[in-house]
């Protein structure tokens, strides 16, 4: 299965092997650090044109998912777009797609570090969201309490015989889940990392994204 | 010019230096557009390109830059900057020499524009740079000659193509440009005049006196090769045994991973504490200049080196040249072997050590190949399209420029010569707009067209990030190495990232020729500890790893073919004798294939004889179908002469895998997704400007704000697969990392004759391949399969069980 059952503050959730997160019983998918017009960000700001796909890469891989979960209500867990002018300069198709992925749901745009103000698409804007038991927001806060998160960008490495695997993964303790960034032109931090390493208590587990998701204690 | 000037010819008088004829020829022709000089080393080579300019400074009229030399190491431009002083102050000739690369201060560098030196002594990027500022014009006013110094290097790689287009536009600042080259012995002096020349400029090539035949010998000693691996321990006593019997001996090794571990043992044999050098390019500069200075004074009774030390640098007196391991490639040996002895006229003595017993057939077979003067070296195409892609940035850094004159420029450049108006267009188009498909950057466009129809930057403070990032060397990401103090420690030098990434504190590794304790990643540098160990886990270093040539791998299969191997040590025909009664010996025109168990992994050996890099793309298009039959290949690793690829499944029929036509038929769509084209796309993707290596003093780090350029070579892979970057990606992995030539050789030589041997251990001849290092992962099935074993006993291991 291209999923990992994990029970959290009471809740059966489900970490996709795409980063994406799953809740069953309030059929509602969540997904972090989308970077929505990264290249184009960078450009305007007199760096390397970057191949322009990025976006539609990133909304492709995520209608997938909202095709196979059907959810009543997504969150972009922050960091939707790369910074506030990138999401106005969403080209037509991007927007088009956005609103026919939007349709007949419940939309949640959570602020980021980067999109920190609303944004001029359909959709409810929030700094954070609390669906009981679980509070939505895009930066870990401490103390936490059935907390989903995003901002890190965690990644995960294991050595299994002799080959290192390096992924995208969801880091998960008692108090907090941090998902993966979804987006296209994103990198990670290592779950080695000591702010990840204080975030998360001794028990935590890490989730490996990819066809088959794997769950491993995180590695530290 | 006629006659060399009264002051210079009685310094040479004095000196009672004869002026040698091809010294003579290269001052008479000091008025010709382009001249090559091919000489020894040792040959007074660079005096032949010097002597012109002394004579044309001589009546110190001169204002401003004279002549621009050019070298492919900072070390050589600082060495020939003491070795030309000399002489000018001996002559008493009132000249400023400065030499300008990368170690140049910033308030030096910004005087020379202000105040250029008549002598400027400089590299192939430095000069790049220069000419990328507007007050390129003034700084190169008037300047007469360019000496382009190791020029059969540079015309070997991207940094030639990038010094020739610099060249192109020097001449067309200063018209009266007069270019010479100096050059080792080259196979195909022809090419070499070609690259240099102003297209369509004559280049005359003067021959120097080649000298007598170099004497070189297998080094002769009491213990046996081993059967693999490329430390050469063995003959560290005989070694240093040569070491005590001459002056100053330089030892090759043809990565630094090995001229490390072989130091470190030299080291610990060393108990008359011989003052023994280690230098090679992943050492810190410090380091490196400190071993440079002790060997200019005499200080060194040996060098542990790479290629590093390759060229011309005219260092104390070496009397003798040892090559570690196989030298791959003919020229390079007798390059290497130039080395020794720089007295003119007297043989060069060089000693050849193989590190195991493959590499004593090579060795054998080179030594031949010397000897009867078969040079090696296969034709370079024209030049990379991702070269003039920064070319073109660097022309825009320096203002607005007309494209057609560019254009025009760029062709006549050697290397250029045959580029057509639509592959610049093409060039252009990308710097300008990134040249995608979809028309996403009209807005930010990085050149825009002017009113007057020039290009132009959209953004002036591009011109600063573009210098940042100017160059062609791929450095593979590296972390440097400190000890770790309280305040910023040692530093030691660099390691790569990926072997960094691999380590865990506690491991020990080799840098310097010392044994470190790694102690953990602080912003991206590694710190360590100094530990005593015997035993290091070694560092794994980018050391160039070079194709053994077409014609040498011949030769060993010729050698292969003999009934028995007189011309052998006993050792190494006992070795080749088992293999034959085990297995069996490859033949020139069938492929010979073994499958065996070992170390509860499935293995295939596939003995090409088609050099490493087509090797290497053997084992990449095998992996793929491998994986496509679901036979589970977890990877594999290349050498000259054959692939091994390991996996969870044995190969019982090679029929289905080795359909030759297939593996041709497929290739393109093959290589597509593979880690070799992700490695070549990344480094032309930095070369013409999508990554940026450095982004204004913040490097490039693990932090989550960068991402794998891997990302970008995907994107594009499905949705813009003929951009310009995927059409030089894959013309560079044809040409250089997959060989596919070679490749098509072989299957041209060996038809249909396919032998595979299910062998229940590992063969004599495949052994050495498993102590081989730049192992290529297969990430597939495999993988999720090991994820899943390791994930399971890591959780049961933690006592986390799941429901």
């Amino acid at each position: 299965m291209n999923e990992v059952a994990i029970s959290f503050a009471g809740q059966t959730l489900k970490a996709l092997g795409s980063g994406a997160l799953w809740w069953p019983d309030q059929q509602l998918l969540c997904v972090s650090d989308l970077h929505l017009g990264k290249s184009e960000r960078i450009a305007r700001r007199g760096g390397p044109s970057l191949p322009p796909y990025d976006s539609q890469e990133t909304l492709n891989r995520l209608a997938v998912d909202i095709a196979r979960t059907n959810p009543a209500t997504v969150i972009c867990l922050g960091d939707s777009f790369d910074d506030l002018k990138a999401s106005a300069a969403m080209q037509a198709e991007e927007q088009r797609d956005i609103t026919a992925l939007q349709a007949g749901r419940r939309w949640i745009w959570i602020e980021g570090n980067h999109d920190p103000g609303p944004i001029d698409l359909g959709g409810t804007h929030l700094s954070e969201c609390k669906i009981a038991p679980l509070t939505f927001r895009h930066i870990a806060q401490a103390p936490a309490q059935a907390e989903v998160s995003g901002h890190y960008h965690p990644k995960a490495r294991l050595n299994a015989r002799g080959r290192t695997i390096t992924r995208p993964a969801f880091l998960v303790d008692k108090t907090r889940l941090i998902l993966p960034a979804y987006g296209t032109y994103t990198g990670g931090l290592r779950s080695t990392d000591h702010t990840l390493d204080a975030l998360m208590d001794g028990q935590a587990i890490a989730i490996l994204t990819g066809s088959h998701p794997r769950v491993i204690p995180m590695p530290r | 010019m006629t006659q060399i000037p009264a002051r210079i010819a009685s310094w040479f008088a004095a000196k009672s230096w004869s002026i040698h004829p091809h010294q003579y020829e290269m001052f008479n022709r000091a008025l010709d557009p382009a001249t090559l000089l091919i000489a020894p080393t040792g040959g007074g080579k660079t005096m032949a390109g010097f002597l012109p300019t002394l004579a044309e400074l001589a009546d110190g009229t001169h204002e401003g830059l004279h002549t621009i030399y050019v070298s492919p190491l900072k070390a050589l431009a600082a060495d020939i900057r003491r070795n030309l002083r000399g002489p000018a102050d001996e002559i008493g000739l009132h000249i400023r020499i400065e030499d300008r690369t990368g170690d140049t201060s910033a308030t030096q560098k910004k005087r020379q524009r202000v105040d250029p030196p008549h002598i400027l002594l400089t590299t192939p990027e430095s000069l790049a740079l220069l000419t990328s500022y507007e007050d390129a014009p003034r700084m190169f006013a008037g300047v007469q000659r360019v000496i382009v110094d190791e020029i059969h290097a540079l015309a070997e790689s991207k940094r030639g193509d990038q010094l020739m287009l610099a060249l192109a536009r020097l001449q067309t600042l200063c018209p009266d440009l007069r270019r010479v080259g100096l050059s080792a012995t080259v196979e195909d002096p022809q090419a070499i005049a070609h690259f240099l020349a102003r297209h369509p400029d004559p280049c005359q090539i003067v021959q120097a006196d080649p000298g007598p035949d170099p004497d070189i010998r297998m080094l002769e000693t009491q213990e046996m090769p081993p059967w693999s691996g490329g430390g050469a321990a063995y003959s560290i006593p005989a070694v240093l045994e040569q070491i005590k019997q001459h002056k100053t001996t330089l030892i090759f090794h043809n990565t630094r991973a090995q001229a490390e571990i072989f130091f470190h043992n030299l080291w610990l044999a060393n108990d008359d504490g011989l003052p023994i050098g280690i230098h090679h390019g992943s050492l810190d500069r410090q380091q490196r200049e400190r071993v440079e200075a002790a060997m200019v004074r005499g200080d060194l009774r040996a060098i542990v080196c790479t290629g590093s030390l390759d060229l011309g640098i005219d260092w104390g007196d070496v009397d003798l040249v040892i090559q570690i391991g196989a030298p791959k490639n003919v020229k390079r040996l007798v390059q290497r072997i130039g080395r020794a002895n720089h007295r003119y006229n007297a043989p060069s003595k060089a000693l050849l050590v193989p590190a195991n017993r493959f590499e004593v057939v090579e060795c054998v077979a080179a030594l031949e190949a010397a000897r009867a003067h078969d040079l090696d070296g296969e034709p370079r195409g024209s030049g990379p399209r991702d070269v003039l892609c920064q070319h073109i940035l660097i022309a825009a850094s320096a203002g607005p420029f007309d494209a057609s004159a560019l254009f025009t420029e760029m062709t006549t450049a050697g290397p250029y010569a045959h580029l057509s108006r639509d592959e610049f267009d093409a060039c252009l188009e990308f710097c300008a707009t990134g040249g995608y498909a979809l028309r996403a950057y009209d807005r930010w466009q990085r050149l825009q067209q002017r009113a007057d129809g020039q290009m132009q930057l959209r953004d002036p403070r591009a011109a600063q990030r573009i210098r940042m990032n100017l160059g062609t060397i791929q450095d593979t990401d590296t972390l440097k190495v400190r000890l770790k103090r309280n305040r910023g420690g040692k530093p030691l030098g660099e390691v790569e990232e990926a072997f960094a990434a691999s380590l865990t504190p506690g491991d020990t590794f080799l840098i310097g020729g010392q044994i470190v304790r790694y102690e953990g990643l602080r912003e991206m540098v590694v710190e360590v500890s100094r530990r005593a160990d015997r035993k290091p886990k070694v560092a794994v270093f980018a050391g160039t790893k070079f194709a053994t040539s077409t014609q040498l791998s011949d030769r060993v299969l010729r050698m292969f073919a003999q009934p028995d191997w007189p011309q052998l040590p006993k050792h190494t025909a006992d070795w080749l004798s088992l293999q034959r009664d085990m297995s069996r010996l490859p033949q020139r025109d069938r492929l010979l294939i073994e499958s065996f168990p070992n170390d509860g992994r499935e293995n295939l050996c596939v003995y090409g004889f088609a050099g490493r890099n087509a090797q290497q793309t053997l084992g990449l298009l095998l992996t793929k179908r491998m994986e496509e039959t679901g036979l589970a290949p977890l990877g594999f690793v290349a050498t000259d002469y054959a692939t091994l690829i390991w996996g969870l499944d044995a190969v019982t029929d090679p029929r289905p895998l080795f359909q030759l036509d297939a593996l041709r038929d497929g290739l393109e769509t093959w290589l597509a997704g593979n880690a070799v084209m992700k490695r070549t796309f990344r480094a032309s993707a930095t070369i013409a400007g999508l990554i940026e290596r450095n982004m204004g003093g913040q490097r490039k780090s693990g932090r989550q704000a960068t991402f794998s350029s891997d990302i970008l070579y995907d994107t594009l892979l499905k949705y813009d697969p003929d951009h310009l970057l995927m059409q030089i990606t894959r013309e560079e992995a044809m040409r250089g990392l997959v060989d596919f030539g070679r490749i098509e050789a072989m299957i041209a030589r060996i038809g249909d004759r396919i032998d595979l041997l299910r062998l229940d251990r590992v063969s004599p001849l495949a052994a050495p391949l498993f102590l081989e290092v730049g192992k290529v992962p297969v990430k597939g099935a495999a993988e999720e399969r090991l994820l899943a074993e390791e994930s399971a006993r890591l959780m049961q291991a933690a006592g986390l069980t799941r429901d």
